[in-house]
């Protein structure tokens, strides 16, 4: 294998009795990279990533790190280190004796042990609790902890399982920067499993999005918002409105579809659309435009009935309806008016509906 | 706001005026706690009033003459004492050891390992909490006896352990019960293989249920006489039954102040065992 992998998994199965928990999944995670799995819970992410750890032997398939071939390799004679979910700390060790014990397993030298733990715990911020007890210690600090214990042990990758998770909403949004900066400073490769598809996108070099043990989609956060490749991802990442229809053509890139009411919108086709199938049509709602007028003749334009209106700041939350169909429609607000008659569009109201076709994406049922 | 929260309570008085305390409720108030009252002399008065009379100088028991430590110190002139107490420490430490050993081996493997009728096995080891010792004493007689085995420090060991390990079972497998296996993960993650994972993180987790439950184990020990008279031999005789057999003479005073010695010792380790278990928390 002359590929630079860190982390590989190779057509992976996981079976608890007759469920597949991972099932036949293939991925590669590149060096140096701040890679995310993806998914509900149940998904897979957590066995996948207990698999690369070596808590779990995969069924089938293979586990490879820094190109050797795991097997039954223990986790004690893996290069990866684990920041748990419950942290796990040792309840009964110092926070110092916590971050030292890796290298006392690997029989470092006492000053060096001293040196590097020491280190470690000033890259968290923590230096000042070194003698603190676990249990002594805030939920956001116990998380540092995990992290520095697992750091100072220089490891090829770092994996994180739903490290944020138990924290609260600020503290989470302040972690997600440090970690991302700690990863950038300490260039090691991190696979970070979480159900929180914002998190994922704000961090990651790359997603793994996953469901019902399948890797669904790989690729960057860009990619993944903007081209996903099934209704599932599409649905998981963002906000999206779905149009169900059937393929009358497919022109070069395009797909043409027709609603059963009759309307006909175009997008980008996606991979296995072809004329004469089911297929979905998925338009994020910040990607459309209410007008007061236009003309039929401009692709992907229609009169709709204004359903209802939502003031939340930044945007304004509009939803629509297209026949029977309901449409979220979100107009930016970039004018700073106080007066809602500067709306042209009125709940009850009928207003004209429009987007680009390179916007929108016709997805294979 | 502060005016509404008065008519507030204004109105809440008028609505609902406080209940006159009914005549019933004293007298069930009093009663109570005269039956308290009554339940603790019943458990500990006979205990006090030995402890009272083994500083008594008479000779013979129920009348007070004047204090005295006689007893204390003709105790550890007794040879004959002495010896059966230095057997019994024996036997407790060895069996409490026993016991330490196979219950929290037994508590690992039922907790962890997964295998048919495990609830019936489980049962099976809590057995001989209920059973009558009067039962296990024959029983084990019996079968030292089918056996060829001559009774002596062998068969009070093994013995003690039989009765005293379900209790060490018992503690471990409750401080098992709410341990978090991934802090056992965390540390084959940090490169402990299990050997080292057991030694170093399980079983300092595990200790104060250990510490409890030895402690609970060497205190039925020592104090065990009915199976202990039944697997005894020949030159083994424990503090229980060298108290007993000294009964045959009487209550005289030097018993009370053994029985004192042993209660002070025994209440002193049960708290130990407590306030160890509720360190856990």
């Amino acid at each position: 294998m002359a590929n630079d992998f860190a982390v590989e998994l190779r057509d992976v199965v996981k079976l608890y009795g007759e469920v597949a928990a991972v099932d036949h999944v293939t991925m590669s995670i590149r060096q140096n990279e701040f890679f995310s799995l993806l998914g509900p819970s149940g998904c897979g992410k957590t066995t996948s990533l207990r698999m690369i750890a070596g808590f779990e032997r995969p069924t089938s398939g293979i586990v490879a790190i820094d190109n050797k071939i795991m097997g039954a390799t223990p986790p004690f004679r893996r290069d990866v280190n684990t920041v748990f979910q419950s942290y796990a700390l040792f309840p009964h060790l110092t926070v110092e004796q916590n971050v030292a014990f890796g290298l006392q397993m690997k029989g470092v030298s006492k000053t060096e042990i001293k040196r590097r733990t020491q280190e470690a715990l000033e890259l968290v911020r923590l230096p000042q609790l070194a003698a603190r007890y676990p249990k002594q210690m805030s939920g956001g600090q116990q998380q540092r902890v995990a992290l520095a214990r697992a750091l100072v042990n220089r490891p090829r990758v770092l994996l994180l399982d739903e490290p944020l998770g138990a924290l609260d909403l600020k503290l989470r949004k302040e972690m997600q920067i440090e970690l991302k900066t700690l990863q950038s400073q300490v260039g090691i490769t991190f696979i970070y499993v979480t159900h929180d598809q914002e998190e994922a996108l704000t961090m990651s070099d790359r997603i793994a999005v996953m469901s019902h043990g399948k890797a669904l989609q790989v690729g960057t956060p860009l990619e993944i918002y903007e081209r996903p490749n099934c209704r599932f991802v599409a649905d998981f990442i963002g906000e999206t409105n779905f149009l169900d229809g059937t393929v009358t053509e497919v022109r070069g890139d395009f797909a043409y579809l027709t609603l059963p009411s009759g309307e006909v919108f175009s997008g980008r086709a996606s991979e296995g659309v072809r004329a004469g199938t089911q297929a979905t049509l998925s338009v994020r709602p910040e990607k459309m435009q209410l007008l007061e007028n236009a003309s039929t003749a401009t692709a992907n334009t229609y009169q709709v009935h204004v359903f209802s209106i939502a003031y939340v700041g930044s945007d304004t939350r509009v939803i629509i309806n297209l026949g029977s169909q309901r449409i979220d429609v979100w107009e930016q607000n970039s004018s700073s008016t106080l007066n809602p008659d500067d709306y042209f569009f009125k709940s009850g109201e009928s207003a004209w509906l429009t987007f680009k076709p390179e916007n929108a994406l016709v997805l294979a049922s | 706001m502060s005016n509404t929260t008065i008519v507030v309570m204004g109105d809440h008085a008028e609505f609902a005026p406080p209940p006159r305390e009914r005549p019933s409720l004293r007298v069930g108030h009093v009663s109570l706690v005269g039956i308290t009252l009554f339940t603790f002399a019943f458990l500990y008065v006979p205990i006090i009033v030995l402890i009272i009379f083994s500083f008594n100088s008479a000779r013979t028991g129920a009348v007070w003459q004047g204090f005295t430590l006689s007893w204390y110190q003709r105790l550890l002139n007794n040879e004959a004492l002495l010896s059966a107490a230095g057997r019994s420490l024996i036997i407790g430490l060895l069996s409490t050891a026993g016991s330490v050993i196979i219950g929290t081996m037994t508590a690992l493997a039922m907790e962890r390992e997964h295998f048919r009728g495990k609830t019936i096995w489980d049962g099976l080891l809590y057995m001989p909490v209920i059973i009558p010792e009067i039962v296990s004493g024959v029983s084990l007689l019996l079968f030292f006896a089918a056996g060829g085995i001559e009774r002596g420090l062998f068969t009070l060991v093994v013995s003690h352990i039989a009765f005293s390990m379900p209790f060490v079972y018992l503690t471990v497998r409750a401080r098992l019960a709410d341990f978090d296996r991934s802090i056992e993960e965390a540390a084959q993650d940090l490169g402990a293989d299990e050997a080292r994972t057991f030694w170093l993180i399980t079983l300092p987790l595990l200790m104060p249920g250990i510490v409890s439950g030895a402690l609970l184990a060497f205190t039925l020990s020592i104090d065990d006489f009915i199976i202990s008279f039944f697997v005894t031999g020949k030159g083994w005789n424990t503090l229980p039954i060298y108290i007993w057999s000294q009964l045959k003479q009487g209550v005289t005073p030097e018993i009370n102040a053994i029985s004192a010695i042993l209660l002070l010792f025994s209440v002193s380790i049960i708290v130990m065992s407590l306030l160890l278990q509720r360190r856990q928390h």
